[in-house]
């Protein structure tokens, strides 16, 4: 979120920093510390108490938060370049290579199919560099902030679980003003029937 | 009324009664203390036990304790470290025995009752001092010495608070006190004493957090220095009684005292007011000053012994000494 010229002025208050001078310290009546101690103890006993209660009820979350990675699983190519970056070596993936039928005497199209794609909990430190790194969006960060289990096995989520967590993936952020948006290419083919092109 | 008061066995019910509630009272107390100190650190404390709000924890806290083992450490003096929670439980139920819930209603009228009860009151502190030396550990002597230090910093401004209050009443029967607070009356409202020792009050005030070794004077059940003090051994139910409950059941002890003594006790405060029963005053009056006490727990940080002793010597004393001359002053206006 943009941070605007008055919100700085008031996260550091002008005044303040001219009172808080060195060498001047002001010399208060005795006893009035303490009256002033019993005031704030009783402002607090009297306007709500901050405290979620937990597993009732859960605080909303921050937009960025780190709850769980979700995987978006027909944007994933199996390129293992997730897999290969992560520093604890959390994700499993598994797939093999299937050749489209050849046609009009094309070599026949090879691409990668996803058989497996597992992350473990357990392992995982939550540092976000397989989702920095994935070059086709597959991977997302998800709000979710409580997935614990019974034991420490059940804390590696197959792919129909990550699947199921896009759901928790928030929206992306509304862009700042005046901020450009992503270059959008233009698909390198033509498009497909009933996909309109966009910013051409 | 008066005459099933008349009845011995009514009467010694009543007594006994004072007995049985004093338990579940501490229970209760202990909670209301654990949730208004949590709402005064903008938290919730307990709110599961029970389901409303968490009311049953120290209920379970209670069970709890009931339920642990009893140890009694090797090098103990035996027979000394078992004695210690009736002699705290003791010390701080006998208060109870002169304050007056209504003209009639009173365990026994004493005519010394503000000396009883300061003498009651200090009974507590024998408890604290044969703890610390049975226990054949050095944080729980360091506690006793330091709870017997704490003696001679708030006794002295205890009782000269008090005995303020008694020159006012010209009597030191509790009850007759009331009487004299209830003689003060203007268009029909009863003036309690406060007024006029507003400062004996403060002075009570700060004596008898001393003398209930409550933060900001808890220095000899410091918890984070000593341990609990000369607690550190007790484990179970003797822990439960001659810690919390012994603390708890004088906290309401010296609250009513201190309700007697500058609030007015049973009398209520307007004469139209007189058909609600005494002890309901008494009682309203006591939750106010156990307010006071628990307020001023979770607002200051504890004091170091010498600092007390220093508040007490250099402040306290001569501060209700001035009090005295002034109450003495006051007794001799015309218009009084």
């Amino acid at each position: 979120m943009a941070v605007s010229e008055s919100q700085v002025d008031e996260l550091v208050p002008r005044q303040e920093l001219k009172t808080l001078s060195p060498g001047k310290t002001k010399r208060t009546t005795f006893g009035i510390g303490l009256i002033k101690g019993l005031g704030i103890t009783l402002r607090h006993m009297l306007t709500p108490a901050v405290t979620v209660q937990y597993p009732d009820e859960s605080a909303p979350l921050p937009p960025r938060s780190r709850g769980i990675i979700a995987l978006k699983e027909e944007n994933c190519t199996v390129c293992m370049l997730c897999a290969r970056e992560c520093p604890d070596w959390c994700i499993y993936i598994e797939g093999h290579k299937e050749a489209r039928e050849s046609v009009g005497g094309k070599r026949a199209k090879k691409f990668n199919v996803l058989d497996r794609f597992a992350i473990d909990y357990a392992l995982c430190m939550y540092c976000g560099i397989c989702v920095e790194v994935c070059p086709y969006d597959a991977l997302f960060w998800g709000q979710l902030d409580n997935y614990s289990e019974h034991d420490v096995t059940q804390l590696t989520h197959e792919m129909e679980q990550l699947n199921q967590w896009m759901y928790q993936v928030p929206p992306p952020e509304e862009l700042e003003i005046g901020a450009m948006g992503p270059a959008v290419k233009p698909a390198a083919g033509p498009p497909a029937a009933g996909v309109e092109k966009e910013g051409a | 009324m008066a005459d099933a008061l008349g009845n011995g066995y009514v009467q010694l019910g009543l007594k006994m009664s004072v007995l049985l509630i004093l338990l579940p009272a501490t229970l209760v107390l202990g909670w209301v203390e654990l949730k208004i100190g949590a709402h005064m650190q903008a938290r919730l404390g307990p709110m599961y036990p029970g389901g409303f709000h968490g009311w049953a924890q120290t209920l379970a806290d209670g069970i709890k304790f009931v339920l642990k083992e009893n140890i009694i450490p090797r090098n103990a003096d035996r027979s000394v470290f078992a004695l210690v929670p009736y002699v705290t439980m003791l010390g701080a139920a006998l208060i109870f025995v002169v304050i007056p819930a209504g003209r009639n209603l009173v365990i026994e009228d004493l005519e010394v009752g503000v000396f009883y009860v300061l003498a009651a009151s200090s009974v507590g502190v024998i408890g604290i001092l044969m703890a610390g030396w049975s226990s054949a550990n050095k944080y729980s002597l360091m506690g006793a010495l330091r709870a017997a230090a704490q003696l001679i910093a708030y006794e002295l401004p205890l009782v000269l608070a008090a005995a303020a209050v008694a020159m006012m009443a010209g009597s030191l029967s509790l009850v007759d006190i009331v009487e004299a607070q209830k003689s003060i009356e203007i268009a029909g409202f009863y003036i309690p004493f406060l007024p006029f020792q507003i400062v004996g009050f403060i002075i009570f005030l700060t004596a008898a957090t001393a003398e209930l070794t409550r933060p900001p004077f808890d220095m000899p059940v410091a918890e984070a220095e000593l341990i609990t003090g000369a607690f550190t051994e007790y484990t179970g139910i003797r822990f439960a009684f001659s810690l919390f409950a012994a603390e708890y059941i004088s906290m309401i002890g010296l609250a009513a005292f201190g309700a007697t003594l500058f609030l007015g006790g049973y009398a209520p405060p307007h004469s139209a007011l007189e058909f609600i029963p005494g002890i309901v005053w008494l009682l309203l009056k006591t939750l106010t000053i156990l307010f006071l006490l628990i307020w001023v727990r979770w607002t200051y940080p504890r004091l170091r012994e010498d600092q007390l002793q220093k508040f007490a010597w250099k402040f306290l004393i001569p501060l209700s000494l001035v009090n005295i001359f002034a109450t003495g002053a006051l007794k001799l206006t015309p218009w009084i």
